[in-house]
């Protein structure tokens, strides 16, 4: 019973991360302070010649929306998926 | 990813108060002032004011170019004048919800006896500075913000004048509620500027940001993300310390938080109270 309660359950929270590339300039704000590490840099460039974020660990996503709040750009967001319990 | 192809990226939530045919903005990569107008935005969803009723000035510089951004009744003033153009839309229809969004070098510098007076009659204005420690815009001078021993283009052995304790000032200039966070702080700054937009009087919320193209590049912050990083290590959290103890250094730790939030009439409510008193005293 003990070493059942000290597992890590897995998070019961699912969100999604909408990123719209060609707004982006490339600051970095959103891969640093995503608490779930869900984002990265691209290796392609968007039209400008910016590495845009991209989600390389889309199933941790909590939609907490932090990312949408730090871009200053206004080029990426996030959403809680509702539960279809 | 084939998932997120399939769907239709959906609208974000901020762009209805956006003036879309003019984004992407000017601000550099990095640069802090677009995340405090993302916080502004969803503060000012999330308080749910009728959008016709609410009034965004700006002055001028970098921060000035909010005005210009926001799908508001907006105006951008001259410089240093973004409080009087607020003070007399306010006075001139007081159901408007008036924003006063500007920087550092705009309403402390040039415009810093405007700003006091203001606060001084707690005029019904809510009060946003983005703090960036220098005159970006016109090439990183320093101005009445930068702190003591900070580099700048004006300044290149150090800055030697003793910067302004903007929330020092605004308390005892007469503000009524007196916030500061930086840009690291963003579910913070939100819910104090939805505090500030709620409250009624001269309320005051400054915030922080980095500089990375000016200020940063001469002070071994090499990017945005760099100072954000900074301030997470380096702020420290304080209700309602001494005024005189939360003045920002170079490179020493940043108190934030809500330092003020008190109630004292406003310059229409004392105008209006006063009138009425005269009126019954004459019989009129």
């Amino acid at each position: 019973m003990e070493k059942e309660s000290t597992t890590k359950t897995p998070p019961k929270i699912k969100g999604e991360v909408f990123i719209k590339k060609e707004r982006c300039k490339g600051c970095g704000f959103c891969i640093q302070f995503c608490p779930s590490k869900v984002l990265a840099f691209s290796k392609e460039f968007n039209e400008k010649g910016y590495h845009f974020p991209e989600a390389v660990n889309p199933d941790a996503c909590i939609g907490c929306n932090l990312c949408g709040l730090y871009c200053p750009d206004f080029a990426i967001f996030s959403v809680r998926e509702k539960k279809s319990k | 990813m084939s998932v997120a192809v399939s769907n239709p990226i959906p609208v974000n939530p901020v762009e209805k108060y956006l003036r879309m045919e003019r984004i992407p903005h000017i601000w550099c990569p990095g640069c802090g002032i677009g995340t405090a107008l993302n916080a502004f935005i969803r503060a000012l969803d999330e308080a749910g004011f009728e959008p016709d009723k609410v009034c965004v000035v700006s002055g001028i510089g970098c921060t000035g170019r909010v005005a210009g951004y926001v799908n508001l009744d907006s105006f951008h003033t001259t410089h240093g004048r973004a409080i009087p153009f607020a003070t007399g839309l306010k006075l001139a229809n007081p159901e408007l919800k008036i924003v006063v969004f500007s920087g550092d070098g705009d309403l402390i510098a040039i415009g810093g006896n405007h700003f006091i007076h203001a606060a001084q009659k707690n005029m019904d204005i809510t009060v946003i500075c983005v703090n960036n420690f220098n005159y970006a815009m016109t090439g990183g001078q320093y101005g009445p913000t930068t702190p003591i021993s900070a580099q700048t283009s004006t300044a290149p052995w150090g800055s030697y004048q003793a910067p302004f304790n903007l929330p020092k000032l605004a308390e005892s200039a007469g503000a009524v509620y007196v916030a500061r966070w930086t840009t690291y702080h963003v579910r913070q700054m939100k819910k104090s500027i939805l505090e500030a937009l709620r409250k009624k009087g001269f309320s005051f919320v400054e915030i922080i940001s980095q500089c990375p193209t000016l200020y940063g590049r001469r002070n071994k912050f090499r990017d945005g993300i760099t100072h954000m990083e900074w301030f997470k290590e380096h702020s420290v959290i304080k209700d309602h310390p001494i005024p005189s103890d939360i003045n920002l250094g170079f490179r020493t730790e940043t108190i934030v938080g809500k330092f003020l939030d008190i109630e004292r009439p406003t310059y229409l409510d004392a105008m209006n109270d006063r009138y009425q008193r005269i009126r019954e005293e004459k019989g009129v």
